[in-house]
């Protein structure tokens, strides 16, 4: 862990470290400039393009706005890959739709995965779930927005595989999720505090305590057991 | 519970919780089950993970692209190529790059040799926990010229680091091909030497018949994927599905399952054996000529976006979601969606009522690998 084959010198927002195999002599201008200006601001928000205008939404999309009014915000299409964009609080009734109906029949969670957005300060994560049909063989991906505080509804009841998943990304950002049956760290042990994969969250780990040198960390535990014995 | 013997007198049986530890020869990792047992039979086991959490997810979003290739060869290590293609495709899909026909044909053989060596491992070690130790031996010979074959075109056993996004990093040396279908015609005879020690083994048999049944639709629910799904009867199948790589020019079937036992997945994955052959086969007499690397940018930033790929790793469907920003050169969000973990999921649903001998059999019938696991 000590040997880390990249000095950590930048922990936060992607480092673009100039030592790369891929750096050629002459740049393109752009690139050249980027190396200059300090780290750009992260971006606001995922890129999430909008069907160009004229593309027919694949049926279900179009039955489920019907059947849910105001459960889809927005859709994109973005390489040829279908997103919907759905409020948290219709979360389950859309859900449960696209499991059950008929020219939908998404029975496999193929992912459930979170992306942390700090800029957008009023719905910080995209909870990302990427549905998958064994019947039709298609796929779909259905996106939400929620902050830090708000709950979740858990989908364990129309998938089980969202067990694990779910508690991955409580465990690694903190999204809180209602009706998990089994709400606790996964990857992490079970009393760690902070939340790994967040964007403000460094990548050395918690601060004070990690130390370059092992012989720092001997001279702090001699330390405190010279205290604790006075 | 108490329960009344023939003389009258009352016992006092409790449940009895037991530790499988994260150190143990059987759990292929660093894995532990908490079993509640009652007497011998498993009432419940709390699976838990992380011991091999590494933070690779948190990693790459601090390597710019061709560095994390180096990453994902360490998830799922007893096959680093199946990783490395999946990681490589998904780029190629968001710089929407096209990869030479050769690359794609070399990467379809590196992918299904990969296989191979996984399936090679598994039933080694499947075979190991419950008993039969020669397959072991056998089954690592094997896996030895596989490996032979690896080092001879990248370098590595074991981590390869064997894709670049656009193709690979050097084409393949002149006689590789012949090594390879000499490779081929050698595995044809000793899966046979596997089958003929385990499939109709009274011993197998009994320790593997009837062991973790799980019906489609439970194992479709609960998120597995790979041949512990298509032994329960589902024929999914990303290389059919969704074909990627050279594998829409392959002629091959894909083995699906009836009863969803430990059994069945492993007749599944024993006929995967002589597909990857087939399609090894094909590839290989069939290589066209041309580059091996795509029109690659000479900095990597693909547009803003994300996307979703997903491919037929040994163990099932392994994907990868990932965000780029437009603006770095290091991806905004990484995330391997890893086969292991999923199926992993189901260990809890498969063991309950079984033995704890069972537990051992379970874990091997799932093929799990902790590396990709944790992460």
């Amino acid at each position: 862990m000590a040997d880390d084959p990249k000095p950590p010198e930048t922990p936060k927002p992607p480092a673009a470290p100039a030592a790369k195999p891929a750096a050629p002599a002459a740049k393109p201008p752009a690139a050249a400039g980027e190396a200059h200006v300090p780290k750009a601001a992260p971006a606001t928000g995922p890129a999430e393009p909008p069907p160009p205008a004229g593309t027919e939404p694949p049926a279900y999309i179009s039955s489920l706005r019907a059947a849910i009014p105001g459960g889809v915000t927005a859709t994109s299409l973005y390489l040829g890959d279908w997103t919907i964009i759905v409020p948290a609080t219709h979360l389950i009734a859309v859900a449960r739709y696209l499991r059950d109906s008929r020219d939908a029949r998404f029975d496999y969670l193929s992912d459930l995965t979170a992306t942390d957005w700090p800029p957008r300060t009023e719905a910080r994560f995209d909870v990302i779930y990427c549905l998958y049909s064994t019947r039709h063989r298609h796929r779909v991906r259905v996106k939400v927005r929620v902050s830090e505080t708000d709950p979740l509804a858990s989908v364990t009841g129309i998938w089980p595989a969202a067990n694990w998943l779910e508690r991955e990304i409580y465990d690694m950002f903190g999204v809180n999720f209602t009706g998990h049956p089994d709400r606790r760290r996964i990857l992490m042990p079970e009393d760690w505090q902070g939340f790994p994969q967040r964007k403000d969250y460094p990548l050395e780990g918690p601060g004070e305590l990690l130390m370059e040198n092992p012989i720092d960390w001997l001279k702090l535990r001699q330390a405190k057991e010279e205290a604790e014995i006075e | 519970m108490q329960a009344e013997t023939v003389r009258g007198a009352m016992f006092d049986t409790d449940e009895l919780v037991i530790n499988m530890g994260p150190q143990h020869p059987s759990t292929h990792g660093v894995l532990r089950g908490v079993l509640r047992l009652d007497g011998e039979k498993v009432v419940d086991c709390d699976v838990v993970i992380g011991y091999l959490h590494r933070g690779i997810e948190k990693l790459s979003e601090n390597r710019n692209w061709t560095q994390i290739i180096l990453l994902t060869d360490r998830m799922d290590y007893v096959a680093a190529a199946t990783s490395n293609v999946g990681y490589c495709e998904t780029v190629e899909k968001l710089l929407q790059l096209e990869v030479p026909r050769r690359a794609r044909y070399v990467r379809t053989i590196l992918c299904e040799l990969q296989r191979i060596a996984s399936h090679c491992l598994w039933v080694g070690t499947h075979a190991m926990d419950i008993g039969a130790m020669t397959v072991f031996l056998y089954a690592f010979r094997e896996r030895e010229l596989i490996l032979d074959l690896f080092e001879e075109f990248c370098g590595a056993r074991l981590t390869y680091n064997s894709m670049r996004i656009g193709g690979l990093p050097q084409d393949i040396p002149p006689g590789w091909d012949k090594k390879v279908l000499e490779f081929c015609s050698i595995m044809d005879t000793k899966i046979d030497e596997y089958e003929t020690l385990l499939t109709h083994n009274r011993i197998w048999l009994e320790r593997t018949k009837g062991i973790g049944i799980i019906s489609g639709e439970e194992a479709t629910g609960l998120g597995l994927c790979g041949p512990a799904l298509r032994g329960s009867g589902v024929a999914r199948d990303v290389r059919k599905d969704e074909p990627y790589s050279a594998y829409d020019e392959m002629q091959f079937d894909v083995p699906v399952g009836t009863e969803g036992d430990t059994y069945d997945r492993y007749l599944v994955r024993m006929e995967e054996f002589r597909q990857s052959l087939r399609i090894i086969r094909q590839a290989t007499e069939g290589i066209p000529e041309g580059p091996i690397v795509g029109k690659v940018p000479r900095l990597i930033k693909p547009a803003a976006g994300e996307t979703y790929h997903a491919i037929e790793s040994p163990k099932g469907e392994l994907g990868y979601f990932i965000v780029s920003d437009g603006k770095s050169t290091n991806p905004y969000r990484f995330r391997v969606r890893p086969p292991s973990f999923c199926n992993l999921q189901g260990l809890r649903r498969l063991v309950r009522g079984h033995l704890v001998a069972d537990v051992v059999a379970l874990i091997g019938s799932i093929d799990i690998v902790l590396g990709e696991v944790d992460r």
